[in-house]
């Protein structure tokens, strides 16, 4: 399926990245070059086939519910853009 | 100096421990040659204080008779995708400049703890979404080899391409790298070193930077197939923080070396003759097979029947997840930040400043493919390709024990040759995607020059947890090959 302008806005939207409407030409393009040939999966049959989302065979492991780790707030902070007083900060959400 | 770079890691070791040189003289070698060939732009950050300051401690560890292991005291190479207590790890990304990590990866504690010296942190495709390392965000690495009367540089491959040149150029003796689609063993052929990825669980990922979880996997970069053994033994492990991670023993990878190939079943995959390879290739690939005959292997023909639909079936499940993964880079916790009128408007600025062209692609096909309507047309039709393709490889196993092909359809091509065509460019992990799909160890070792001097990998791949064959077939390959050409510009 050909992706068009709309559907950039769409996704790019979705994926919190701003595109510039200039590029929305050359994007949809480029998208839907690399979609069209991944449309050949469609020559297979799935039908029956349960989808592999890990080949780690295993059960996740279970541990106890108790605190391992804390009380590092200054290193979590560490590399953020603008911390204050061991907090992140975003600009104003709430009016 | 010289005779202390261009070592393999079991020479180096053997030196440090009869005494003829100290880690230290290994170090100052190591640092004076990456600083030699900072044109290669092979490293992002060179850490010479920490290198010298890492040999002086292995050294006085060695004069008390407390050496650690093999690896004490050896130089290496670190791709910049492990994060690094302290030192700057960047994914080769604007959105990473200056992150300063404040934990230690799991693989890179595991080489400190062993006593092995860092020299730096090496250059990668962003986020080791590349086949090429030009998508990094600190400039193309250049490849040590030329072709044969053509002086423009090549590209190393990627995405650990940094390490590849690294070790290919003689900065360190090994190097890490990660591979998610072929990205330790593509540039490992295109630099003529040894590249293995271990089985999907082996090495615990918890401290790289994810790229697609189901599939990235860390794994070392050599000159020869011992040195790879040597090295994953100090990488591998289990690891609770990891929740993939295999609770399975780490066997003594070099002491499967010696096993020979004698009766071994090496299968011949009809469908890795894929369009449009090369005629050399398939001479390259002939050859192999009649090294491994020749040194006792039984060649047997498999069929692999979904290989052709293993590329477009990882262009759909690693995006997604990379889509996923990357969501986490919003300019609010680490990283750049880019200020917008409001918080939406601060994500969105600071995505499409931080992120590259081709990081914004994969993210976008990601989203595109786990959004309301199309998920089940493509990532759950990808996901069950992915089945069928790992059912392909259990059922060959069941008729061989280790797959011979080529690593790569051809060898390293130049800057800007295939960087307009995202396709032609995804192509060079034709032969490499279908066992990282599949979860399985693969390794890629020098066995060939093309026909204008380049070198060129051959490709194994074994069971999964299995790498003790996977390394003796390998070690036969490699003696058979006697592959011992090295790039004009650093021949020692």
């Amino acid at each position: 399926m050909a992706v068009d302008r709309q559907t950039v806005t769409r996704i790019s939207r979705l994926a919190r990245i701003e595109v510039a409407e200039t590029d929305l030409d050359t994007l949809a393009a480029e998208l839907s070059n690399i979609i069209g040939w991944v449309e050949q999966l469609d020559e297979v049959d799935t039908d029956g086939i349960a989808p592999m989302a890990s080949v780690a065979n295993m059960k996740l492991r279970w541990r106890d519910d108790v605190v391992t780790d804390g009380g590092i707030a200054d290193k979590v902070t560490a590399n953020a853009p603008d911390p204050q007083d061991g907090m992140f900060t975003v600009p104003k959400v709430v009016e | 100096m010289t005779a202390l770079t261009g070592l393999t890691l079991a020479q180096g070791r053997d030196l440090l421990k009869s005494g003829d040189a100290s880690a230290t003289e290994m170090a100052q070698a190591h640092v004076a040659a990456v600083e030699a060939a900072r044109g290669l732009n092979a490293f992002i950050t060179e850490t010479p204080e920490r290198a010298i300051a890492d040999a002086e401690a292995s050294d006085a560890r060695r004069a008390k008779g407390d050496a650690l292991g093999p690896l004490d005291g050896l130089p290496l190479a670190i791709k910049d995708l492990f994060c690094t207590e302290g030192v700057m790890t960047t994914a080769a990304s604007h959105i990473l400049e200056g992150f300063v990590p404040q934990y230690e990866s799991t693989v890179t504690a595991r080489l400190r703890a062993a006593g092995t010296v860092m020299l730096g942190k090496t250059n990668l495709d962003e986020f080791a979404m590349g086949s090429s390392n030009e998508t990094s965000y600190f400039g193309a690495v250049e490849n040590p080899w030329r072709r044969t009367g053509d002086n423009r540089p090549l590209v190393p491959g990627g995405s650990s391409g940094g390490s590849a040149t690294a070790v290919s150029a003689g900065l360190c003796l090994g190097a890490t790298g990660t591979d998610t689609g072929g990205s330790i063993r593509q540039p490992a052929a295109f630099c003529g070193i040894v590249g293995m990825k271990p089985t999907y669980g082996r090495c615990s990922r918890w401290g790289i930077v994810a790229f697609a979880s189901s599939l990235d996997q860390a794994g070392p970069m050599t000159r020869t197939v011992r040195d790879a053994a040597i090295l994953l033994g100090g990488m591998a492990g289990f690891d609770p923080k990891d929740s993939t991670s295999a609770d399975i023993a780490v066997p003594d990878f070099e002491a499967a070396l010696a096993g020979g190939v004698k009766g071994l079943r090496i299968g011949i995959p009809a469908e890795y003759a894929v369009d449009g390879m090369s005629a050399e290739i398939a001479a390259l690939w002939e050859h192999g097979k009649a090294m491994m005959r020749d040194a006792g292997a039984e060649l047997v023909d498999i069929n692999l029947p979904h290989t052709k639909y293993a590329l477009p079936a990882y262009y759909i499940i690693a995006p997604a997840e990379a889509s996923s993964n990357l969501a986490r880079y919003d300019g609010v916790r680490f990283g750049l930040r880019v200020d917008g009128d409001d918080l939406t408007a601060q994500y969105e600025k600071t995505r499409a400043t931080g992120f590259g062209a081709e990081v914004r692609r994969r993210i976008l096909i990601g989203t595109y493919a786990l959004s309301a309507g199309y998920y089940d047309a493509y990532y759950l039709k990808a996901q069950k390709i992915r089945a069928l393709i790992a059912r392909d490889f259990t059922e060959a196993y069941g008729k061989c024990d280790v797959i011979l092909t080529p690593t790569t359809p051809g060898p390293a091509f130049a800057h800007g040759e295939k960087s307009d065509d995202p396709i032609a460019m995804y192509l060079n992990d034709v032969l490499t995607v279908p066992a990282s799909l599949a979860g399985l160890p693969a390794i890629s070792l020098p066995a060939g020059l093309s026909d204008d001097g380049l070198p060129l990998g051959l490709h194994l791949i074994g069971r999964a947890f299995d790498e003790e064959t996977l390394f003796r077939a390998a070690q036969a390959l490699e003696d058979a090959a006697g592959f011992d050409a090295r790039p004009q510009r650093f021949q020692a």
